[in-house]
């Protein structure tokens, strides 16, 4: 067992907003976009992003379906090819494998049965891709507690995955996240299909995350349960984006012109909504056919 | 029932079959250890499939007179290939697997019927014949688990971590493709020794049966293998010992045993979860409103 840490500090907006030293000796951005475009069969995704995104910061990634957000991530992971323009993980390009990346995708949720038990799922996320005897490790064993602990999932880690809420799944996976203490974490609409005490409680370990020194892009269909948190949005819609604080881009003016139509936000109180977007109007046939033709070229 | 079973002259038979005793432990052991991915990843069908399709290779070796274990292997590794290449996603896996499975039953009936050789032959590569294979054929069916095995035992962490989450794993590095067609490799190998052994109609008995048991009892990564190797073990050497001291043939001596131990283990696992859902309704009454 790893001896017992203090309790993360409740994390404070843009901690660390210097950047962090690479395998170069240089002090670099933990990601950092140039002139990055996107291209699926012919339609452009997005083209000439530049993001930096500094330690410890939130940039939430919005947008409707199909606007690239989850291929933005997997241009990120190395597993998609950009058009153009450069990817960098702390001075380097990105390849595939990174430990340095912690990564949860859309949840699928476990069906019961599955012969894992919580803590399984996180040991896999330490030592899934090595070849050789199925040993763990002393410092594995650890690395995995650490990983629980953080998450506080120590009642979920002997538990089957299969039996798991989606927001204990949701919270293992985390752990199967941060297992490596990544630099950068990736979270594919985390909060989906979870209830608001859950929502919360995962943004709160993202939060801790982030206390740490961990870069976040945090993908979301709703913006209202991470906007304390966010530092910056990143809205992707019709081959467009917009980047700034949510105050710049979730405005009428903004995303009217990133649309290109009349969309109208509306703040109440500390929320935000956005209405008159064409997400499912005209665009959602659309994106739903480039989902399933990426899942059936991911298959081939 | 008189004059099935005799154990009188047990010691000296065990000698005579000793390399039967030995094949059937190491299939029991690499079949239990297999068995846990194939549930995994939902393929017990298509190792049915495969089954087939080995029979298939095997009849077919044996009309035109090659090496039957090597028209086994053969059938398989066709039959795995064109499933994994095609069936990517469990529904049309499920459907490639029923479209070939008559197609290889059809096939090796044809095969069969031509063959001018003993009919026990015919009949064995169907339900089993252990005892009936040579000595020296008995040692490439037990050089071949072990390689098997040596394998799975190898990719075993990123195979679960992509039985688990495709998705995550390819994203850690893991080569998710290359995987999936060694697994699909290893599990016509697997396959085919299976039928050599208790024939192409039983090969599930070895190869679902043990891990869908440890399943029923325990959900740790490292339990089920253990557990599942186990039950493996216990179905086919049990059944080889009983059979030697019978005139039936050891099919429906592993068969039954697996079958036992998967009753049993359902049994306890159900017997377990529903003392869990008392002991969670319980606290739940205690808690204030």
């Amino acid at each position: 067992m790893t001896p017992p840490q203090p309790p993360a500090p409740p994390a404070t907006p843009a901690t660390g907003r210097n950047a962090r030293t690479g395998a170069d000796g240089i002090a670099h951005s933990v990601l950092s976009l140039a002139g990055a475009a996107l291209r699926v069969r012919g339609r452009t995704l997005f083209a000439g992003l530049d993001l930096d995104v500094a330690p410890g910061e939130f940039v939430a990634v919005l947008g409707p379906n199909g606007s690239g957000k989850t291929s933005l991530f997997r241009a990120i992971l190395g597993l998609e090819r950009l058009a153009a323009g450069t990817v960098r993980l702390l001075g380097e390009p990105v390849h595939r494998g990174d430990r340095r990346i912690g990564y949860v995708p859309q949840q699928r949720i476990w069906p019961r049965g599955m012969p894992m038990l919580g803590k399984d799922v996180v040991t896999l996320g330490r030592t899934g891709s090595r070849f050789g005897l199925p040993i763990a490790s002393r410092a594995d064993r650890e690395a995995v507690n650490r990983a629980i602990w953080q998450v506080r999932a120590e009642a979920l880690a002997n538990r089957p995955v299969g039996d798991l809420s989606g927001g204990e799944q949701q919270r293992i996976r985390i752990a199967q996240a941060i297992v490596d203490e990544p630099e950068l974490l990736l979270l594919d609409e985390p909060l989906s299909s979870l209830d608001l005490r859950s929502q919360a409680d995962i943004v709160e370990l993202v939060d801790a995350q982030r206390a740490r020194g961990a870069a976040v892009l945090f993908i979301a269909h709703d913006v209202n349960p991470i906007l304390e948190s966010v530092d910056r949005v990143l809205y992707l819609a019709q081959g467009r984006h917009r980047l700034g604080t949510p105050d710049e881009v979730l405005t009428t003016e903004s995303l009217s012109a990133l649309y290109g139509t009349r969309v109208d936000v509306v703040r109440v109180e500390d929320r935000v909504f956005v209405a008159g977007a064409p997400d499912a109007a005209h665009h959602h046939h659309e994106a739903e056919q480039d989902e399933t033709v990426e899942r059936l070229e991911r298959q081939a | 029932m008189d004059g099935v079973f005799d154990f009188s002259h047990y010691g000296d038979l065990l000698g005579l079959v000793a390399n039967s005793i030995i094949a059937c432990a190491v299939l029991g052991i690499v079949g239990g250890l297999i068995g846990v991915f194939v549930v995994q990843r939902d393929m017990a069908f298509a190792v049915h499939g495969i089954s087939e399709m080995s029979f298939a290779g095997a009849a077919g070796a044996l009309l035109v007179g090659v090496d039957v274990l090597l028209g086994a292997v053969v059938g398989s590794l066709v039959a795995a290939a064109v499933i994994g290449l095609l069936g990517a996603r469990a529904r049309d896996r499920n459907s490639i697997v029923g479209v070939l499975m008559p197609f290889g039953l059809g096939l090796g009936v044809l095969f069969l019927a031509l063959y001018p050789g003993r009919s026990a032959n015919k009949f064995g590569l169907l339900t089993g014949q252990v005892v009936a294979v040579g000595g020296g054929q008995l040692w490439v069916l037990v050089g071949v688990g072990a390689a098997v095995l040596a394998v799975l035992l190898a990719i075993w962490r990123p195979l679960a971590f992509d039985s688990l989450d495709p998705d995550v794993a390819a994203a850690r590095g893991v080569p998710t493709r290359m995987l999936s067609l060694v697994f699909m490799l290893l599990l016509g190998v697997t396959v085919a020794v299976a039928v050599q052994i208790i024939g192409a109609l039983l090969v599930l008995a070895l190869l679902v049966t043990p891990a869908a048991a440890a399943v029923r009892v325990t959900h740790s990564a490292v339990l089920v293998p253990v557990l599942s190797m186990a039950f493996g073990l216990l179905s086919a050497l049990g059944g080889i010992l009983i059979a030697i001291g019978s005139t039936l043939p050891v099919s429906p001596f592993i068969t039954t045993i697996s079958f036992v131990i998967y009753l049993v283990c359902r049994d306890i696992g159900r017997t377990r979860d529903i003392r869990r859902f008392r002991r969670a309704a319980e606290a739940k009454a205690l808690e204030p409103a």
